[in-house]
């Protein structure tokens, strides 16, 4: 199990804890497909980290099934299966008496591959998270920032080019700066590997932010929805849902699309203050009621005017 | 007083006869340097020799039986009652109560000696290394285990040497209190720094209670400081300070 991204699929997962009447994940069915991050996101007691926890088996499935590549997850050898796939936790868990270097070669190391491969990548993977592999090789952990820490985490977790990744909130305890740096290296390092992605966040922005797909759960793990950040933000099944989402759901809908994505109204003329087809639709919106304007002319890089963006196909969109 | 050889008949000695010697030892003043020069190798030296012998046994053995009983504890937590209990009861016994309890079982022998010895390293080595193989951080553990790290990797790549500190820590204390009380040891077996100062005890010979005194206090420092060393050496990442 290692390279090329493959599906993960739940089917009708349920978890059940000894003496619980309730179950912590309640039939949950869903496919992430190849190469796709998927947001597990909900309220605390929502079973997502649990949900999440039984693709690698840190917890046992009690009924239904996990398939990776069409592979059952509990036909694998458990400590084959988790090897195979990169795991990252909020608090890292770095090995504090092991430096930079070796922590990302621990599972190369476990599974027996030669010195030389094992120093190439681990040379690559610094390289990848953006620390230089001559400063930071021979590091400790006590000797790194906290944003430092999960980069090599992270470096530590692809160290063996697993196919799926499982995150767990693993920028929640960064300072928000350093958090959304962080979130684009993910966005940036992801376009490059396609991995799969299970990550787990209460954060519903870093959702909407990295998920190409959101599922969204609720109290006592059931799925309340589960499909893309325009999909849920545009149409929330229910109350719940779109309480989730947040009053500001329209924004979030339209900070996810850029003008040079819109058809745009004909010039006509129009003076109206500009915006670049770069510009998300939010902070176009933001544009217009800071200058008092119900319209943008959108611009080419090279200042070429293109067409012009209103307030009424602002407020089309969400149909 | 005169020359300490007197000519013709012997007095009878009014002070204990230190045998022939320097003014400094007839008259047994407070340290005779050439009294040790003179009884190094003969003394001294294998005295020092033995008292080391004592030690590295003693705690080797006691660490061996520590780990050993702190690894299962790790596991098994039901074990580490009947352990703590033990190992605390015998602590607390008297040295000396201890060797009498033992003669008779194992005689007037180096095994009664080391089995006390050991007995006394129990506590403090099996109470760190225990807590030291505790006090790996729970994340830690938990990303070794998603990593796919089988419980026996776990522990012996990241619990144990997570666990040096305290270990060496409990090695320390063990030695140095290893090395006071095997000076005990003479009362038993003619062994150790201990019986240079047992037979210089019965006639007041300065000299030779303070050198050997010394020598166990010297012996005491040296293994400290060498343990903090290997200490050192064994858990760089220890020493690191953050730099940022």
């Amino acid at each position: 199990m290692s390279g090329e991204a493959a599906e993960i699929a739940f089917d009708r997962v349920t978890k059940r804890y000894p003496g619980r009447a309730e179950p912590a994940v309640r039939e949950l069915t869903l496919s992430v497909p190849a190469g796709e991050i998927c947001c597990l996101v909900g309220p605390s007691g929502a079973g997502k980290t649990t949900a999440m926890k039984m693709v690698n088996r840190l917890i046992d499935i009690s009924e239904g099934d996990i398939t990776i590549g069409g592979t059952s997850v509990r036909s694998l050898d458990v400590t084959a299966l988790r090897r195979g796939i990169g795991y990252v936790i909020q608090q890292v868990g770095l090995f504090p008496h092991l430096s930079v270097a070796e922590n990302v070669a621990t599972v190369p190391r476990l599974l027996g591959w030669p010195k030389p491969r094992i120093t190439a990548q681990v040379d690559e993977l610094l390289h990848l998270v953006d620390l230089p592999p001559d400063d930071y090789r021979a590091r400790y952990p006590s000797q790194l920032s906290g944003g430092e820490r999960q980069r090599v985490g992270l470096a530590r977790a692809l160290a063996a080019n697993p196919p799926v990744m499982l995150m767990d909130e693993p920028f929640g305890a960064l300072d928000p700066i350093t958090r959304a740096r962080l979130q684009h290296e993910l966005l940036r390092i992801q376009k490059e590997l396609r991995k799969t992605i299970v990550f787990v966040t209460h954060d519903i922005d870093e959702a909407i932010l990295l998920g190409d797909r959101i599922a969204i759960l609720r109290e006592g793990g059931v799925l309340a929805q589960y499909g893309t950040p325009s999909e849920l933000l545009a149409r929330p099944a229910d109350d719940f849902v779109s309480r989730f989402l947040g009053a500001d759901r329209g924004l979030k809908l339209l900070s996810l699309r850029r003008l040079d994505e819109l058809e745009l109204a004909p010039l006509d003329g129009v003076a109206a203050p500009v915006a670049a087809g770069s510009t998300t639709l939010r902070d176009a919106l933001s544009q217009m009621i800071t200058a008092g304007s119900r319209s943008l002319v959108v611009v080419s890089p090279d200042g070429a005017p293109r067409g012009v963006v209103t307030l009424d196909i602002l407020a089309g969109l969400a149909e | 007083m005169t020359g300490p050889l007197a000519q013709g008949e012997p007095a009878e000695p009014v002070i204990p006869d230190f045998g022939e010697g320097s003014d400094c030892v007839v008259e047994n003043r407070l340290f005779c340097p050439d009294w040790v020069a003179d009884n190094w190798s003969g003394v001294l030296q294998p005295a020092l020799v033995e008292h080391v012998k004592l030690t590295v046994i003693a705690v080797a053995i006691g660490f061996a039986i520590s780990l050993v009983a702190a690894l299962v504890t790790h596991r098994l937590r039901l074990a580490e009652k009947p352990f703590v209990v033990f190992s605390a009861i015998v602590y607390t016994i008297p040295s000396l109560a201890l060797f009498q309890l033992l003669v008779p079982v194992t005689g007037l022998t180096v095994t009664t000696v080391e089995v006390a010895l050991v007995g006394y390293t129990l506590l403090i080595l099996y109470r760190n290394t225990l807590e030291g193989l505790r006090g790996v951080p729970s994340d830690v553990l938990e990303a070794a285990r998603g990593m796919g790290l089988t419980r026996r990797q776990t522990l012996w790549r990241i619990e144990l040497p997570l666990a040096v500190p305290a270990i060496m820590a409990g090695l320390r204390v063990a030695v140095v209190s290893t090395i006071a009380l095997a000076t005990v040891a003479a009362l038993v077996i003619p062994e150790g720094l201990g019986y240079p100062i047992f037979l210089a005890l019965r006639e007041a010979f300065n000299t030779e209670i303070i050198a050997a005194g010394l020598l166990a206090i010297g012996l005491a420092l040296v293994a400290d400081g060498l343990l903090v060393l290997a200490e050192r050496a064994l858990t760089p990442w220890a020493r690191t300070r953050r730099v940022r």
